[in-house]
């Protein structure tokens, strides 16, 4: 089922090339400390992952743990808005409130079959450092993530989150103190402890064989829609489907039993902040030129010069200045179509969803729900959004939103 | 033959080298710390190019490039810099820094530039050998730059062996799988360096990461062809309003 040693050249959507490239973008850009330790998982991860003992295991913790599969739900109201019809992939409804917990199990199980005692990782808003201190609660493995000193600040709930569930912050106190430098920090951390530690990036980000790695961990997303959407609707095939990108995880997870339907389009939404032109931005794809960041070439939002610049997102979950490869290349051969919105518009969406159907979104999904607004669709379309999130973290952004209507 | 081979050929002991950042502490500096440590001893000198996200170097390191950042430093400047820099510099000089920079710059544009200073190698250390051998290394010859691989504790036997095949000039033994400017303890390193030397490589080894004095020097000099003193240097200039004399006494603290 799995082909491991395809040496096609340029990889496919589902499958990177052996250097990890797909097209264009990819590959494992990493100082030479960082080499046996990728190596290890490159030459180990396919065959761990698609072992039986493995996926037993991961679905069985997916099922009664994380609370899978998530609900794929016909939102009427809002469907009525759009006069189409629009289906929510309940991803809020996981444990921890996200879908970024799928990989995190993923990665765990993995890094108890490769031996490491020790696990480290980075985080912006908190929520994949949530996901990963609370599979590290559930294995008893010592946990360390790397947040920005900013973030910290910022996202003071998941803080304490991460501290009840017993993991150590360390805080990223180098360049913008932002993810992009937790991720610095991180990576750092794992060069000066290679031997017992796992880093688990958060995203589709990274030297291969992370991006591959973590999509495949996510894409039970779109492998539980098919079938939801075959009994709801007779076909396991909607016409768009749409998802949030940041570093690009659970867009991954939602297109990937998709990326070789051509008669589904693949919509993704970056974060636009205060606009594309305003110089506070996260939109990768508009503004950002190939380059090499964490690990990965990409597109990447730098000066003139190269230097890596700091984005601007209302959501920091998208508040990264790269994208993952494969949607660098979904990018550029056109298989996915890449729509943009604002801080303002994200907002006016995550209230729209809370008064249509009683569900509060993440600030991150409520960028893909606003994108709906951007859309043309007839009333016989069937349109499935990943709701990545749900909105509890946000609650003190939402509250000032109020107060500004009122 | 270049710089940096003449010099491995006429010194093949305690061979010291040493990094500094282009534009720290100010950004016309560079080639006055340069010609600072010709002046003191160093036999070669590597130019830090600053990078906003360096995933090998450490905080001093990264301090300082995030400094030079500030002060305005770029590729661009960095060679209006080293413009006639010849008239003064005479050993051997290469340039390190990340893909990320040079790419925006232009790969071969930049091998032109460093051919026409002249500098004479270049390490970039998350240029994988992959990408090396597909792609950049020919162009890397085309302009008779010579490259510089890093090997590690962690690299296996005959990986060494290959990146040591793919180097030329010297190549760059990590004394531990650990970033620069660590405090972790030196003994292990020696086993390794003599694991090293029991490879008949075909390049000089100089021995980098957490060499910082006299002690730390001498030692890797017993076990390789020379060091590299990179954030030790970098924390000497901090906060010092005389190049010279700062430069001086580090490097009297350490040869003599």
């Amino acid at each position: 089922m799995i082909n491991i040693t395809t040496s096609d050249n340029k990889g496919t959507y589902k499958q990177p090339n052996i250097f990890g490239y797909y097209g264009n973008f990819g590959g494992a850009y990493i100082p030479e400390m960082l080499h046996r330790n990728v190596e290890e998982l490159r030459n180990n991860y396919l065959n761990m992952m698609y072992d039986t003992a493995f996926q037993k295991e991961f679905n069985d913790l997916l099922r009664d743990y994380v609370g899978r599969p998530t609900p794929l739900y016909l939102a009427k109201r809002l469907s009525n808005l759009h006069n189409t019809n629009v289906y929510l992939k309940r991803e809020d409804l996981n444990h921890t409130g996200a879908h970024k917990i799928n990989n995190t199990v993923g990665q765990i199980l993995l890094a108890q079959r490769l031996g490491k005692k020790r696990i480290i990782a980075e985080t912006g808003a908190g929520q994949h450092g949530v996901a990963t201190a609370t599979v590290c609660a559930l294995k008893g493995v010592e946990c360390v993530v790397y947040m920005g000193e900013k973030d910290i600040e910022r996202q003071a709930p998941n803080v304490a989150r991460m501290k009840m569930l017993g993991a150590k912050i360390v805080p990223a106190t180098s360049g913008s103190k932002t993810l992009k430098d937790a991720t610095n920090e991180a990576i750092r951390a794992w060069i000066n402890d290679p031997l017992d530690t796992h880093y688990i990036i958060g995203s589709v980000v990274g030297p291969h064989p992370y991006p591959d790695m973590v999509a495949r961990f996510q894409s039970i997303i779109s492998a539980e829609a098919r079938w939801q959407l075959k009994e709801k609707t007779g076909s396991e095939l909607p016409t768009h489907v749409v998802a949030c990108v940041g570093g690009g995880s659970n867009a991954a997870g939602m297109f990937y039993n998709y990326l070789d339907e051509l008669s589904v389009e693949l919509v993704a939404v970056e974060a636009a902040g205060m606009g594309i032109k305003s110089g506070y931005s996260a939109a990768t794809t508009q503004l950002g030129k190939p380059g090499i960041l964490h690990g990965s070439k990409s597109l990447v939002m730098q000066t003139a010069d190269g230097q890596v610049v700091e984005p601007h997102s209302i959501s920091a979950g998208l508040d990264y200045p790269g994208v993952g490869p494969l949607h660098a290349h979904l990018f550029e051969s056109g298989r996915g179509k890449f729509l943009s919105a604002t801080d303002d518009e994200s907002l006016r969406a995550a209230f729209e969803l809370a008064k249509l159907e009683g569900i509060i979104p993440a600030l991150e999904s409520a960028h893909a729900l606003a994108a709906l607004h951007q859309m043309k669709f007839k009333p016989s379309d069937v349109v499935v959004v990943c709701l990545s999130g749900r909105g509890d973290k946000d609650l003190a952004t939402y509250m000032k939103a109020m107060h500004i209507e009122e | 033959m270049n710089r940096l081979e003449a010099l491995f050929t006429r010194k093949k002991e305690r061979v010291l080298n040493v990094y500094c950042t282009a534009g720290y502490p100010q950004l016309n500096s560079t080639v006055r710390v340069m010609k600072a440590l010709q002046e003191n001893g160093a036999d070669l000198i590597e130019v830090g190019m600053p990078y906003s996200d360096p995933l090998a170097d450490g905080p001093v390191i990264q301090a300082s490039g995030s400094k030079a950042l500030e002060n305005g430093m770029s590729i661009d400047v960095l060679f209006q810099q080293l413009k006639n820099f010849r008239k003064e510099i005479y050993v051997p000089v290469i340039l390190m820094g990340y893909m990320n920079p040079v790419l925006q710059f232009g790969f071969e544009k930049f091998c032109q530039y460093c051919a026409d200073a002249p500098v004479d190698g270049l390490i970039l250390p998350d240029l994988p050998e992959h990408e090396f051998e597909s792609e950049y290394g020919a162009i890397i010859r085309r302009y008779g730059l010579n490259f510089i691989f890093l090997v590690t504790p962690e690299t296996s036997e005959e990986r060494t062996k290959k990146l040591d095949s793919l180097s030329t000039g010297f190549l760059y033994a990590v004394s531990s799988s650990s970033i620069t400017g660590s405090d972790k303890d030196f003994l292990p390193v020696e086993a390794y360096l003599d694991k090293l030397r029991k490879l008949q490589l075909k390049n000089p080894v100089l021995v980098g990461f957490g060499i910082k004095d006299k002690h730390t020097f001498d030692t890797a000099c017993k076990h390789a062809n020379g060091a590299i003193i990179g954030s030790a240097y970098i924390k000497a200039l901090e906060n010092t309003a005389n190049l010279g004399g700062a430069t001086k006494s580090f490097l009297d603290s350490i040869l003599k």
